[in-house]
């Protein structure tokens, strides 16, 4: 037994909520006592027994040989102007199958609702008539672009990919975040982790039945291909990357290089009559999706910030045309709106006529008065977000927040109600990670990914769990010191992989194939040639073949005009010999006859 | 394939081979200032500077082994260093990252990573042994994992035309001082050709037969008129047009008329020139990346867009 938990429930304070629950603890029953630790969670036996296993020198050995092999990929962030390789955590977490369908169908129902939602928002605003949704909220949204409205994918699609970021809280409930639906990004460390775990700790994968994530990439060209133009037989996809220097860089060659497609940047696109072409070896090419990754502020200079050289002027223009599909479209900022957050289980009911599966957190509208009072009166127990920020960017922890802050915010939230929300502080759930003490534990979300091809809402099976690594803290942002973790979804059936799996098609035809077993047809026997024939092994009757040449050799020097016949005869005997001996060939051409 | 990536390709294998072939020169080179104490070290230093188009300082009154050392291996500003040429390209490969197998891709980025800073006077050999292995590494990653696709074809040509261009500097270090000159077997070692050449001609290095096996022999790999036929190669697979009167495509035209002028005139009359005709090597090299250049990565002006103002 390694010491791989000593000490992890030492944490002398651990935070708590304004009522006193502790954040719930994902591998570990209880709090845990000074004696010992309590037991690990059904979902995590197996993963602690394994774990169990190892020192914790050995697993910072792994987590050693993580990092290293993340620096030689090139899967880093600035950090500093020095490149660190993207932190990963040895210690999985894991998620229940069971658990899991629930969370899935919880993610497919809400992008569904956003999808629903995004095609009234830029058509005819129903929700707005039907007195869900304030009409002031759709126009006084940051992300609400008048340039994007009438325009339509071919097959409707305007969320491709979606993040939806979850989190756990103190009873153990998973609850919804934030949507991102504009441009959200950390695939590409799902499938990095997942690859380099498999290769550092693999004994860890033995007894349990990870599913797999690497079917993402497929998914999503395959999403893109759907939302191409309309009779376009083998449309032309291409991923638009700001270039080298953004920090996602990355994930963009990833998930290029996994589709198969080219990474373009604004500078290779070219619109020419309301097409979109790229600039190839060839020519201009034309170009029918554009999976993009740069922000729709600086998509077209033409409609939006006229400085920017990171699109291409007059893309709006093409994909009006309905010439080129752009995704996720333009736009879409205004469902990840927090302020709009607030309204999505109302959009649940009205656009789908569901109930909602996945809860969100409380949340106050500030721009409601009583809501507003409320919110200022317990500004130090709250956490207060800025709507249109993600990633943790302008967020204000009451609890950890000076007075002096608190008193900036207080005016800031006057001035303007409509910019931000407040939510009670939520214990997220913490996870064993290992830091510089040890093991111990640390608050952790989850976003998982979401595909829409138009048919069906498909979710990663995992996703990207954040770590904030610093004790505490609840912000967990990569760029705030945050790391990640593997997520493992245990369980369940095998997932379908078409042919190739063992009950797929091939598998059938295989099996119906097997009854009859192929005869082989053997001839005289003969190596391989593996070897150069001077050096290759040789049998002992070769061997002595050679002796007796030697000797002969030696012998008929004396003998000269005996020398050429003799010589030739042997060489001849030696050719037999050399494909091996003549009655195992018969022996085995007998057995093939049967 | 993007333009972009295509001239990514095409500086990875330039920048591969350059890093190669500075070691290559400049191992011999730095050896040779030891192993001959009667070499004038200033000159000598300064002249392999200026093959190499580098210049030391304004105002250095004596340029060092170890200056040499600094500026053309190390330092990572000079645009002549083999750190450079390291940085350079996997700069490159970052940018095609996409197309750049993972493979090479991790050998490039190791190569970085693992440059050093500065060099101790016992470790230069050991240094420059290891760029030829690391470029080594990374040409036969390629060379066994590539389709020969147009990818592939950018990358040779790439390497093919730096290979000529290094050659012909190579060569053209044997005339800087005409006196402490390296020898021709000095020169034919560096390119790793002096075997090959021993089995070829079977005997003593004489100027005549070194030179004209490192500039015509068309089977050595490393001999100019090899890498020429080896660029046009690539570049007729790029751009497979065949005219039915002369060439239309300006690289083929400007490899063609170098390599036909050396192939063509007798070798006494090269050698007695020889740093001319190596500058003109040069020359057209240059002039042949250009038309590459001008020909498949055209570059645009970035269109700039201005708001309304009111």
């Amino acid at each position: 037994m390694g010491d791989l938990f000593e000490g992890y429930g030492s944490t002398l304070a651990p935070r708590k909520t304004v009522s006193g629950v502790p954040a719930f603890d994902e591998m570990f029953e209880a709090s845990v006592g000074a004696e010992g630790l309590a037991p690990s969670r059904a979902a995590y036996r197996e993963l602690y027994q394994a774990l169990a296993q190892l020192t914790q020198e050995e697993l910072r050995g792994r987590t050693e040989s993580l990092a290293s092999s993340y620096l030689a990929q090139g899967v880093t962030f600035d950090f500093a102007g020095e490149e660190r390789p993207f932190p990963l955590d040895a210690v999985p977490r894991v998620i229940a199958y069971d658990e899991w369908t629930t969370i899935e169908k919880g993610v497919q129902q809400r992008v569904r609702a956003l999808e629903a939602f995004l095609d009234d928002a830029y058509g005819y605003q129903h929700c707005v008539r039907d007195g869900v949704l304030p009409a002031a909220l759709i126009a006084s949204s940051q992300y609400f672009y008048r340039q994007a409205s009438g325009i339509h994918a071919a097959n409707g699609v305007r969320i491709q990919v979606a993040g939806i970021d979850l989190i756990r809280d103190e009873h153990g409930e998973m609850r919804v975040l934030e949507d991102n639906v504009r441009v959200p990004s950390g695939v590409s460390y799902v499938i990095s982790n997942r690859r380099v775990m498999a290769q550092t700790l693999p004994e860890l994968f033995h007894s349990m039945r990870v599913q797999p994530v690497g079917d993402y990439p497929n998914k999503l060209l395959q999403a893109l291909r759907a939302s191409a133009p309309s009779g376009i037989d083998d449309p032309n996809v291409v991923v638009l990357t700001p270039g080298v220097y953004n920090s996602a860089y990355f994930e963009h060659t990833l998930l290029a290089r996994l589709m198969g497609i080219e990474l373009v940047e604004g500078r290779d696109l070219q619109c020419i009559g309301g097409k979109v072409f790229m600039r190839t070896t060839r020519g201009l090419k034309r170009v029918d999706v554009i999976y993009r990754r740069v922000d729709d502020d600086f998509l077209d200079p033409l409609q939006f910030r006229a400085d920017s050289m990171l699109g291409a002027p007059g893309l709006m223009l093409a994909a009006r045309l309905g010439n080129v599909t752009i995704a996720n479209a333009v736009g879409n900022g205004v469902a990840d709106d927090k302020l709009l957050y607030t309204y999505v289980p109302d959009l649940i009911r009205y656009y789908l006529a569901e109930e909602p599966i996945l809860k969100n957190v409380d949340t106050w509208r500030l721009e409601e008065p009583a809501a507003l009072e409320e919110v200022l009166d317990r500004l130090d127990e709250l956490v207060v977000k800025p709507v249109d920020g993600s990633g943790g960017k302008g967020l204000v922890v009451g609890p950890d927040a000076s007075p002096a802050e608190l008193n900036k915010l207080r005016k800031k939230l006057i001035a303007d109600p409509r910019g931000w929300i407040a939510q009670p502080v939520i214990m997220l759930s913490t996870i064993p990670t290992l830091v510089e003490d040890g093991m111990r534990p640390r608050h952790a979300d989850l976003r998982p990914f979401a595909v829409n091809n138009g048919d069906e809402v498909w979710v990663l099976p995992g996703g990207l769990t954040r770590v904030a690594l610093p004790e505490g803290q609840l912000v967990v942002n990569s760029s705030q010191g945050g790391g990640s973790k593997d997520t493992w979804i245990v369980g369940g059936d095998a997932p379908q992989r078409g042919l190739r799996g063992p009950d797929g098609l091939a598998g059938l035809v295989a099996d119906q194939a097997s009854v009859t077993q192929a005869i082989p047809i053997i001839y005289d026997p003969q190596d391989e040639q593996t070897h150069s024939p001077q050096d290759r092994p040789r049998s002992m009757a070769e061997q002595q073949e050679q002796q007796q040449q030697e000797q002969q050799q030696q012998a008929s020097a004396s003998l000269p005009n005996h020398v050429p016949k003799n010589a030739a005869s042997e060489g001849l005997d030696q050719h037999h010999l050399g494909h091996g001996l003549p009655e195992v060939g018969h022996g085995r051409g007998g057995e093939g006859g049967c | 394939m993007l333009s972009r990536i295509a001239e990514s390709l095409f500086w990875i294998g330039r920048y591969i081979e350059r890093a190669d072939g500075t070691a290559r020169i400049l191992d011999v080179h730095l050896q040779l200032l030891l192993e001959d104490p009667w070499v004038d070290e200033d000159t000598a230093c300064r002249s392999l500077m200026g093959v190499m188009g580098s210049f030391p300082p304004e105002g250095t009154e004596k340029v060092t082994r170890s200056d040499v050392l600094t500026s053309l291996a190390v330092d990572r500003t000079n645009p002549s260093s083999i750190a450079y040429a390291v940085q350079a390209s996997r700069e490159n490969a970052r940018r095609a990252r996409e197309i750049v197998s993972t493979d090479l891709w991790e050998t490039l980025n190791t190569t970085y990573s693992r440059m050093p800073r500065r060099i101790n006077n016992e470790k230069v050999h050991e240094f420059f042994q290891w760029v030829r292995e690391r470029s080594a590494l990374a040409v036969g990653i390629t060379d066994s994992s590539t389709s020969r696709d147009e990818a592939w074809q950018f990358l040779a040509l790439g390497r093919a035309i730096e290979r000529t261009d290094m050659t012909a500097r190579l060569l053209a270090t044997r005339s800087l001082t005409e006196a402490s000159g390296p020898s021709w077997t000095t020169i034919l070692r560096s390119c790793g050709a002096y075997e090959a050449y021993l089995r070829t001609y079977r005997g003593m290095p004489s100027a005549s037969n070194a030179a004209e096996f490192l500039l015509l022999d068309r089977l050595f790999p490393r001999s100019v008129i090899h890498s020429i036929a080896r660029a046009e190669k690539c570049m007729s697979a790029i751009d497979p047009v065949a005219d039915r009167v002369g060439h239309s495509n300006t690289v083929l035209r400007a490899l063609g008329r170098i390599r036909n002028d050396l192939e063509y005139r007798p070798i006494e009359e090269i050698l007695s020139e020889l740093p001319e005709h190596m500058e003109q090597v040069q020359k057209v090299t240059r002039e042949a990346s250009e038309a590459i250049r001008a020909r498949f990565f055209p570059t645009h002006a970035e269109p700039s867009w201005i708001g309304e103002t009111s």
